[in-house]
């Protein structure tokens, strides 16, 4: 039987860290085992009106405690579901789910824009190479001081509140930041910024994508994304994002 | 007791398929699920050459259901024969294949090039309401549904399942002319066309504009419009749309569907098809039900 089971998790902390972003911890032995940064999972809402799985990113794994960390944002009723739960209760849970990072490189580039973030930091933890760590917000800041323990923290906000004024590019720039190696999750946007870096600068990078799905597992054909080459499973120019990925080589896919 | 029921010629250990589109062809699922305990597994629709499918969005929640616009990718009839037809044949279950094309030469293409093929039946998708064209177009107008069934059943070497459309005003006439037309059994409902609006972006949520509204929210429709072509022909019936539970798939059952699939409910429960195997088996127990044939169709 395969290792991604739906299966019942307990909630042992729920806390808001930022305006409506939470940081939840799920005792979930099975998942924390097997998981490794860059994989999501899907929690099912009780308002069984909501049918399908929010697929959310680990952000950290403790495989002592058997437990994993997930942040997230508020962002509909699902998420809003999550945010009003406590400690000690049940979180239906599937997972681990999807590809994760490979960690390579010697001096690495991690780069998070807004709920893309959470993931970068179990990566930052495992990543043994030297870390330069770039976080784009649109205002209000999180997370950043735990990054600090794994390298330097580079800021950029859109309102110049904290750090460099503008995106996460523009911190790179702003900082000369070079890297063999770049790690890359947030909004498409920014992941098509980091691409073109990535080429202009002949960066290997590896991207983190999202998209509305259904099943999680790779069946459903519904989060699929553009690749360069026929891919072999779908037989056309399509990968899985659940399944193939989420996480891409920036020359693989077509943003 | 006796769960297995027997279409077109072709026996099921139990009553249970999947629904296409929804389960790939098995090899994801085959994770959680021991295929061989399912009566068949019916496989995404494919077609003669590889389909790249729709732009993303695909996929929209709504209440209760879902709406997909997948646009039926799929990597086509000869990777089909070659990759996936050898890994369900591993399994002891049956294989119905979900055949989709533009025109009726491209449907015909791939049911001449499945005739061959170990596989056990066909199920002709005229009711997808996903693609500009073919899909659904065949399937609203009942001199098409004739047709392309008569053409059809010409060339295919299994018995054929014609997959109908419940965005008609009458169910019954579809499924007569399909009947007219020599098919062997009948599935239905295939999804129901729906739209979603994102007011805060001010844009439609699928990049389709529209899609196939599937789960829970159709069910009660579902089971009327099987309840409704059972009496309108002789033929069995695979009824289906919104069943997640055993429960569920024993309404249509009683409303006349000889066979069961289970689509949707995946998605949210990677185990339902075995769960609503055996619900039914137990189902069966608590009333002392020796054979499920004298539950198909028991609600006149
Ligand atoms: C691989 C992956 C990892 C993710 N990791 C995180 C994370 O670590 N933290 C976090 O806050 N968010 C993450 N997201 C986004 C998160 O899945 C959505 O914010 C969430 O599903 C919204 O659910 P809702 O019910 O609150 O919103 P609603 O808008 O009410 O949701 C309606 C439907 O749309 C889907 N949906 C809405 N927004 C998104 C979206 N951006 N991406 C995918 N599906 C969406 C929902 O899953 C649901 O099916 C991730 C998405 C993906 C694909
Ligand atoms: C994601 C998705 C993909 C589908 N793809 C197909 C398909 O390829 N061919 C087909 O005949 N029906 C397809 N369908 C329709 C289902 O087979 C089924 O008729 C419908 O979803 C109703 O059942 P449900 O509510 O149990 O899902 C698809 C449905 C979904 C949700
Ligand atoms: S969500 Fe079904 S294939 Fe990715």
């Amino acid at each position: 039987m395969s290792v991604a089971m739906k299966r019942k998790t307990v909630i042992t902390e729920n806390v808001e860290i930022a305006k409506d972003i939470y940081s939840m911890w799920l005792n979930a032995p099975d998942i924390s085992r097997e998981a490794r940064p860059g994989q999501f999972v899907s929690l099912y809402c009780r308002d069984r009106s909501k049918l399908l799985p929010r697929p959310i990113s680990i952000c950290e794994i403790n495989k002592e405690q058997g437990k994993i960390r997930l942040v997230y944002r508020i962002a509909g009723e699902g998420t809003r579901e999550f945010a009003g739960m406590d400690a000690a209760e049940d979180m239906e849970a599937m997972g681990p789910l999807g590809n994760g990072f490979t960690l390579e490189g010697k001096k690495a580039l991690l780069i998070g824009g807004g709920i893309g973030i959470p993931p970068m930091l179990e990566l930052a933890k495992q990543l043994s190479c030297e870390k330069q760590i770039v976080l784009g917000y649109r205002d209000i800041t999180f997370l950043e001081k735990e990054f600090e323990a794994y390298g330097k923290v580079y800021i950029s906000t859109e309102d110049g509140s904290r750090g460099t004024k503008g995106n996460v590019i523009d911190a790179i720039r702003e900082e000369s930041l070079d890297a063999d190696i770049i790690f890359a999750c947030g909004p498409t946007p920014m992941l098509r910024g980091v691409k073109a870096y990535a080429t202009e600068h002949k960066i290997k990078a590896q991207l983190s994508l999202e998209e509305r799905m259904a099943c999680g597992i790779g069946a459903c054909l519904g989060c699929i994304c553009k690749t360069k080459e026929v891919d072999h499973h779908s037989n056309v120019k399509n990968k899985r994002i659940c399944k193939d990925g989420p996480v891409f080589y920036a020359e693989e896919v077509e943003l | 007791m006796n769960t297995s029921v027997t279409l077109a010629g072709i026996t099921f250990k139990n009553p249970v398929t999947t629904a296409s589109g929804t389960f790939g062809s098995g090899m994801e699922y085959g994770e959680y699920v021991d295929l061989s305990r399912l009566g068949a597994v019916t496989t995404k629709g494919v077609s003669n050459v590889p389909w790249p499918g729709n732009p993303t969005p695909r996929i929209a929640e709504t209440y209760g259901g879902m709406l997909n616009a997948i646009g039926l990718q799929n990597p086509g009839v000869d990777v089909f024969i070659n990759r996936d037809i050898p890994f369900l044949r591993k399994y002891d279950t049956k294989v119905i294949v979900n055949v989709v094309g533009k025109t009726t030469e491209e449907y015909c293409e791939v049911v001449e090039r499945l005739a061959c093929q170990d596989v056990d039946m066909l199920e002709i998708n005229i009711s997808c309401p996903n693609v500009k064209e073919g899909g659904i177009a065949f399937g609203q107008d009942p001199r098409c549904v004739f047709e392309i069934t008569s053409e059809l059943k010409k060339r295919a070497k299994q018995p054929i399942i014609m997959k109908l459309s419940p965005n008609v005003a009458d169910i019954g006439e579809m499924a007569r002319a399909a009947e007219a037309g020599g098919a062997d059994a009948l599935s239905l409902i295939n999804t129901l066309t729906g739209m979603k609006i994102d007011i805060h972006r001010r844009a439609f949520l699928l990049a389709n504009k529209t899609g196939g509204l599937s789960g829970p929210a159709v069910k009660p429709v579902a089971v009327r419009m099987v309840y409704q072509a059972a009496n309108a022909v002789k033929l069995p019936i695979i009824g289906m749309g919104g069943i997640a539970s055993a429960e569920d798939a024993l309404e249509f059952i009683m409303a006349g569907a000889s066979m069961v699939a289970v689509g949707t409910a995946n998605f949210i429960n990677p185990t339902a098809t075995l769960e609503v195997v055996e619900g039914i088996e137990a189902y069966m127990g608590q009333y002392g039900i020796e054979d499920i044939n004298d539950l198909i169709g028991c609600v006149k």
